[in-house]
This record gives structure tokens, sequence and C-alpha cells, in this order.
């Protein structure tokens, strides 16, 4: 907005138009796979077609003959790399086959089309071991994994058990979440080159400082010969926050044929290679007072993980942080399974435990004959009930009580089945959000110029939350100028090292770095006389020791979201009518860019709730909803007018912006309100996700 | 005849992008979408299925709205195409709606960004020479213009996909435009 940017101090909160908004809307912005460098030549995996077992051949002689093929890698000839710290990154290193997709030949050709027909014919054979991929709750290698999340695998205080067992009124339910799949709409992909021993990657990625680092110990180099361009990445939701094969596969094809390459993967390869929501079955048993005061709380939750690596599916963490409940108990199981390996997908944990604990709540609320937004208000603990902290800031209330004004939830009979318009069934539904507050180290450079400009320098990525643009916005004001002075460069590893764009974390870290470097570079400037040297004035921050140093406080986001759905009880079919959110997180940086993370967010939660579910084939051992044909994100006509608020929220206990992560808490919750809105209109609970026509007709046909 | 497309054919055809002539030697398996990427290194339009379920590969030929990732270019001869490059004709200023997408913050990470507004221009003309939607009630009259409200923006822009859940602020920039 003009009127804000030629102003000193009023940067911080402005609604400021995102920098590269006219690269993107005239095709000029360039992602990983435009890079169109000289003699680019392109690469295709071939994936694996069995679950589990060794590769014994692989024969490339029909695939060479081909026209333009260039080279058919194998797991016999493919460079050897350093051992990975992850795993799912030691592609082509042997004959082991871990599930079905895993990359086992890639084919590189002078054009994309080449490619893919050279790798169709490749013929691998396989000498195939039983799998198994079928995931259940009792699965007997399920185990009780050390830590979740980061955090310990299991918290229990008092007796849970007993004083469940001894509750006046008792909620005992089972909640299901499918798998889920990230799909940014720009699939992963990597351009690399090498120039003698130095290689340049552009690869879409939320993280390129780690992208560098790893590259480097695979590739045996040291970091300052491995470049890293991000420029623009596509979304990632998780899905990019570390590297994937492709920029591995793309790094080595390029040595192995001395060409620029390009990998870009097939939407249909995605799911099976770059990390996926694990499915959870989550039980809760809540105990309470005929005052709806909760006395127990037991959250406990399963899910599958590949044989690759461990990653556990945090679902129970969020029940250590909502309610109080003096009997606690929050464990997570895990089951390793012949299967790709989930990962992060958009609040981790948080999207599919507030789903499960906000829904059985919302049932305890039904069952106490208590308003929903009042039972939450009774049960606000004085401190974090998982460690005991005081709340740095916590307006979770308060988020409930704005959004249930703008909703106009105090008319809402609470009478279940019983709004009517022709064959639909009204319902309206409510459920708290939360997301923790996190920051990582990172180092910023800032730099005044003789034309009394200034130049911000950080190795940030923009995966549409517009970084660049908030970076700026810090930088004034710190600085003290108007914003239309300082320019940012980021998505660059020569820049200086930032952490990724994950965990809600990215404006919080790279923001604190810049703040410090322009806030040294003020008061430089403040006790510098006469011009400015050519090459300006610059200075260096290192967040190390303060962004990652223990707190005394716990550290939230909060939210509260609002749903409105009719549900057709001919097709079956739910329809979201509005959604809303209020959110108390902290101070809001960019109040345009927020808005759109917000409501962003409770759109992918809306998918969650209504359209969005994969399914682990225990036969084959990946996802048969591997396109998006198959797994349904939401389309315009499925999403009604959404809106999101927030409350000012002064926290001195946070970062110099007095700023908590937005990107994430959107996701938070939806779901549940959805669901909890689909209860009030039909008056059936159905506690597995996700709400499709099938399930919700067979529920009421079998209650008619 | 072999049933199998033979590999390495090519032919010769000429399109006119944004404007200018292109004479090329194409691979019958190439598709419009990685022509314009690939040889004319216009990458404004995105690959996000090459499968015609995303919609980011929008383009407009011969004026209408296609997938450009389902049109085999080698039958394309002769055709106009224009690009998000390309919408905003010669001039520096770009097409009413890309400066509404602009005021509106209608995307995110821009990636179905192009798609969404080669598509919208199409729509918008579909709308303006009559054609009914899914959405549009019996009782509008069948041949001049159709009133778009955004219940029929959101039926007719339903084949682009937004993963950042842009879809609201694309909707009331298209709105603007109207
Ligand atoms: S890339 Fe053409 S529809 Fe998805
Ligand atoms: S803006 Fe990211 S997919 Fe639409």
């Amino acid at each position: 907005m003009t009127g804000t940017t030629g102003t000193t101090g009023a940067a911080l909160g402005a609604p400021a138009e995102r920098r590269e908004g006219r690269q993107k809307v005239t095709g000029a912005a360039r992602y990983a796979a435009e890079y169109t460098l000289p003699g680019r030549a392109h690469a295709w995996p071939v994936p694996a077609a069995v679950a589990r077992g060794r590769v014994t051949a692989v024969d490339t002689a029909a695939a060479l003959a081909l026209p333009g093929v260039l080279a058919v890698l194998t797991p016999e000839d493919a460079p050897r790399l350093a051992d990975p710290e992850d795993a799912t990154l030691a592609v082509l290193q042997g004959p082991g086959v871990p599930h079905r997709g895993w990359c086992v030949a890639l084919a590189v050709a002078e054009t994309p089309e080449a490619a893919r027909a050279a790798a169709r014919a490749v013929r691998v054979t396989y000498d195939t071991a039983p799998h198994d991929a079928a995931f259940t709750e009792h699965h007997r290698d399920g185990y009780a994994p050390q830590e979740a999340g980061g955090q310990p695998g299991r918290v229990e205080h008092g007796d849970p058990r007993a004083a469940f067992a001894g509750a006046d009124v008792r909620v005992d339910v089972t909640y299901r979440v499918p798998p889920l799949h990230n799909h940014p709409m720009e699939p992963h992909a990597s351009t690399a080159h090498w120039d003698g021993d130095r290689l340049t990657v552009y690869t879409s990625s939320q993280g390129g400082t780690t992208v560098r680092s790893t590259l480097a110990q695979l590739f045996r180099l040291p970091e300052e010969h491995v470049t890293v361009v991000a420029e623009h990445v596509g979304g990632g939701f998780g899905s990019k926050g570390t590297p994937r094969p492709d920029v591995v596969l793309a790094a080595m094809a390029a040595r192995h044929t001395g060409r620029p390459v390009t990998l870009a993967y097939a939407r249909r390869h995605l799911p099976t290679v770059v990390g996926h929501r694990a499915p959870t079955v989550q039980r809760l048993r809540l105990g309470a007072g005929h005052d709806g005061r909760l006395t127990a709380l037991l959250h406990e939750t399963t899910s599958p993980t590949s044989r690759v690596k461990e990653f556990v599916e945090y679902a129970a963490v969020v029940s250590r942080v909502m309610y109080a409940a003096p009997n606690l108990l929050s464990a997570h199981r895990v089951v390793p399974l012949d299967v790709p390996t989930p990962s992060w997908m958009r609040a981790p944990g948080e999207a599919p435990g507030m789903y499960a604990l906000e829904s059985a709540l919302d049932e305890l609320a039904d069952v106490l004959g208590l308003d929903p937004v009042e039972l939450r208000a009774r049960n606000e603990p004085a401190e974090e009930p998982g460690s005991g902290k005081p709340f740095s800031s916590r307006h979770v209330v308060d988020c409930l009580r704005e959004g249930a004004r703008r909703f106009g939830w105090e008319d809402r009979d609470p009478r279940p089945g019983v709004r009517r318009e022709g064959s639909w069934l009204l319902g309206t539904g409510v459920a708290a959000a939360t997301y923790p507050v996190q920051a990582a180290p990172s180092t910023a450079g800032a730099q005044a110029l003789p034309d009394g400009t200034f130049v911000v320098r950080i190795n940030a990525a923009d995966i549409g939350t517009g970084a660049r643009t908030v970076l700026a916005q810090v930088a004034a004001d710190a600085l003290g100028v108007p914003l239309d002075r300082v320019r940012t460069e980021v998505g660059r590893s020569d820049l200086p090292p930032a952490p990724l764009a994950g965990g809600s974390s990215g404006t919080a870290s790279w923001g604190w770095a810049v703040h410090e470097a322009c806030a040294e570079l003020a008061s430089r400037l403040a006790a510098h006389t006469g011009p400015l040297p050519a090459e300006g004035i610059e200075t260096r921050a290192d967040t190390t020791g303060k962004a990652d140093a223990d707190s005394p406080w716990a550290r939230h986001a909060f939210g509260a979201h609002f749903a409105e759905v009719a549900v057709d009880t001919v097709t079956g079919e739910i329809r979201a009518r509005r959604l809303l959110g209020v959110y108390a997180a902290g101070r809001i940086l960019n109040a345009r860019t927020a808005r759109s993370q917000f409501t962003g967010a409770m759109i992918m939660g809306l998918g969650m709730a209504l359209t969005e579910g994969s399914t682990l084939d225990p036969a084959f051992g990946d996802f048969p909803e591997a396109d998006l044909a198959s797994y349904h994100v939401p389309v315009h006509a499925d999403v009604p007018d959404v809106e999101a608020h927030w409350i000012d929220e002064d926290d001195p206990h946070l970062n110099p912006m007095g700023s908590k992560g937005i990107g994430e808490i959107g996701i938070v919750g939806t779901a549940a309100a959805v669901g909890n809105a689909v209860h009030h209109a039909t008056g059936i609970r159905f506690r597995e996700l996700p709400l499709t026509p099938d399930r919700i007709l067979a529920g009421l046909l079998s209650e008619s | 005849m072999t049933s199998e497309p033979r590999p390495g054919h090519h032919s010769e055809i000429t399109l006119r992008v944004n404007g200018k002539p292109h004479t090329l030697r194409v691979d019958h398996r190439r598709v419009l979408l990685d022509l314009l990427r690939e040889d004319l290194d216009l990458t404004g339009s995105k690959k996000g299925c090459d499968h015609g379920q995303c919609g980011a590969c929008t383009v407009l030929v011969d004026g209408r709205r296609l997938n450009s990732c389902l049109l085999l270019a080698v039958t394309l001869d002769g055709s106009e195409i224009t690009t998000v490059e390309g919408l905003g004709g010669d001039g520096e200023e770009p097409h009413p709606l890309q400066r509404a997408f602009l005021d509106r913050d209608a995307f995110q990470c821009g990636y179905c960004t192009p798609g969404q507004l080669c598509s919208a221009v199409g729509m918008l003309a579909e709308a303006a020479a009559g054609h009914p939607s899914h959405v549009t009630g019996p009782e509008t009259p069948a041949g001049p213009p159709v009133p778009l409200d955004r219940t029929e923006i959101r039926e007719r822009m339903s084949g682009n996909l937004c993963r950042c859940g842009a879809y609201p602020r694309i909707v009331d920039a298209i709105e603007d435009v109207i």
C-alpha cells in the first residue's frame, strides 16, 4: 500500500504488496525446472515396482538404443555418495528396495519425452521379498518411540486411568485420519550443473542452506563449492522442508553426463518420494465432572512409519498444551512397515491431533449439555499442562469469544439434526487451534549504500509467504527508514545462511537476524559522520544463542475456527457455507500476506475435512490415490467465503518483532470445526476423515 | 502404422505465440506446454501435473482456454497462442486482471497463477459469449452474456487448482474486472 511505504517506522503490520508479485503475475518468476541452461538434459526416474526386495538386474539396452538417450544410471554404476544422515537420500547406492516407488534407475536424455520413454524401456528384475504394508492400530511391531516431534514420546501426570474410570462423565472415542499428501502445485524439481568440482543447483526447497550442506556432505565437497538457488518455490507445505531425492539424482546425473540436468518429478511420483502425512488412529478418553471440568485426559495415537527411517506423527502433543486436566496421558506408538517414508505436512502433529481432541471435546460438550465455547473456557489451564511453564501469552478464549461474536454463535440452537432446508440439513461447529512458537538461529547481513538505500541479505526461502516483503518491513522499522528504501535478497546460498521455512518459524528466525543486523547498522550510521564510502557500510548478525535459548515460557499461538455446513440428505454431499478463523498470534507483521496464509491454511483444513484422503494399499505398498484426479484437493467450487481475523497480542517473550508463526495454525482445528458442524447438522458422529458422501450417506441411512 | 508412437518422429509446424510467428520442427510426442517451456523458453506456463488435472498450464489457443499439457503441438499448426507472458500485450502495463491479482493478493507461491489468469480471461470470454455453466439457472436466457456472480466464477474456475488456497482472493480479483 503506497500510503505506508514512504513513512518511517510504520512498515511492520502494514499490508505491503508482495515484492515479487509483478514477476509472478507476468510469468517472469522462474522456478527450479525453468533454468534452461545451454545443453540441458532431462532425467526421469524409474520407480521400484515391488514393495520389498532387491534389484537383481537392470537391463538398459533397449533404453539406451532410443534416440536422444544419454545415460541410464543404475544402483550398480551410479556415483557413490557418502552415507547421508537422511536415509531417504541414499538413492541408487545399492540393490535394496525398501518400498514401492523407491528409485531403482534414472534415465537421462536430451528431452523430457526421450527421458520418459527411456525410463519406460528400462527392464528391472527383482528378487522379491514378502512385505507388510498393512497398518493396524494393534500391529505387533508397534512400539513407543522415545521422541515425538522433538518432545518425549510419552507424558503422564497423575493417575489418568483411575481418574477416567472414576469420572462423572466419560467420553471414549477413536478418531481416524488417513494418509494425506502435501501436493504443492509445483512438483519437486531440481536443475543441477557442475563446473569442475563446483556444483550449482536450482531447487524447489524450503531451506537452501540445508540443501547445500547435505549436497556437500554427500558429494564430499567443501560447502563453498556448492551453490543452491531457490528464488521462487511453488509451495511446499513441509514436503520441501528437507532435501529430496530429486536434487541428489539431478546432481548425480549432471556429474555422470557432464551436462546440466533437470529432474522434475511427475505428479504421480510425489506421494512415494517426498513424504506424506502418516495416517493416525487416535483414542481419546475424556473424564469430567458434571460442571464440565476435565479430571482426566488420555490421548493415545498410533501411526505407521517406513523401515527407511522413523517419523512419528506427533498427534498427541497438543493435549499437553490445551486443557487443564490434572490427570494427563499423551502417548505415541509407531509401526514400521514396508511403505514410503512419512514426513512433515503442514502442522504435522497439531493438525491431526487437534482434529481428534477438538472433536472429542465437542462430544463431551454434547454429553454435558454445555456450550462447546463455554466448555473450553472452563478448562483453561493456569500454566502449560505438559511442562508446568507459564504461558508467555494465551488468548484462546478471547479468540473463541470474538469468533462467536463475529459468527453469530449466540443464536445457535444446540440441538443436532433439526435445521432443514429442502433436502439439506444445516449445522455449525467450533474448534480451537494451537501452534507452537518456534525459532532457529540465523545469520543476516545489512548494508547501507551511499544513495540512501539499504540491502538486506539472507538465504531465506519465499515459498509463497512473502518473505522478501516482510523482511523488508522488519528492516525498515529497525533502521527507521521508509519501506521503499529497503531491498531484500533471498533464496541463494551465497547469502548469509539461514534456517528453513518450516514449523511456522521462518519469519521469526530470519526477522530476528535481520532486525539485529539492521539495529546495529542503524547505530553505526548514527555514529558515522560525512558521506558513506562507495561500498557503503555493512553489518552482519548471528542469533545463535538467542533464537535457540531455552525459554522459561510456554509459547504458542492460539486460535478458534467456526464452520457452517449443509449436508445433502439425498447424496450425502457436504457443502461448507462459511469458515471463520480468529487468531492470537503475537504481532501480525503484514496484514495482507498474513491474511492469505491464514485463509489458505483454513482451506487446506477444509480439504482435510471433506475431500482429501489417501490409502496405504496393503497389497502394493503404496498409494492408489497418486494423482490429482484421485486425491482431491479443494477447488474453487468447494471453497466458500473464508474470513480470518486476529486479536492484537503484545507478547514481550518472543522475538524482537513480537511475532508468532502464522503459516500452519489455520489448518489446526479446521477439520474438527467442520466435523462438529456436520454432527450439529445430522446428529451423527463421523469419526473418520474425509467426510465423503459415501460415508455420510451410509451414516444417514443407518440412522433412519 | 505401428501402435507405438515412433520415437524421434518430427514434423514442422508454424504457430503464432503472443503475436510472434514461430516455425519449429517438433517431436510428435511434444505437447504445447513443453514446446512453450523448452523450445521457446516461455516458462510462465506451469506444469503442475502434465495430466489435465490442475490447470497450471492453461493458455489461450485461438482465444479459448485449454490445458496446454494435453495438446500435442503437432496438431496445432497455424494456431494463435496467448500465454501469461502475452496477456498484457506489447505495453508495459499488465493486463487489468494481472493488476487485480496484485491488488487482491490473489496468490501466494504463484505457481498456479499464470494458469488462473489465462483461465479467467478465457472464462470471461465464454460467459460474454453466453455459454452457460453447471450452476447457470434454467431461467437464464440462452444467447446474451451470462451474468457472473461468485458462484458462477467459482464453478467456471474449478479446473484451476491452487494449493495455497488463494481461491477467495482470486474470485475477488476476477470480480474487480467484470
Ligand atoms: S499441467 Fe496441465 S492440467 Fe496440470
Ligand atoms: S498460489 Fe500457490 S498454488 Fe496457487
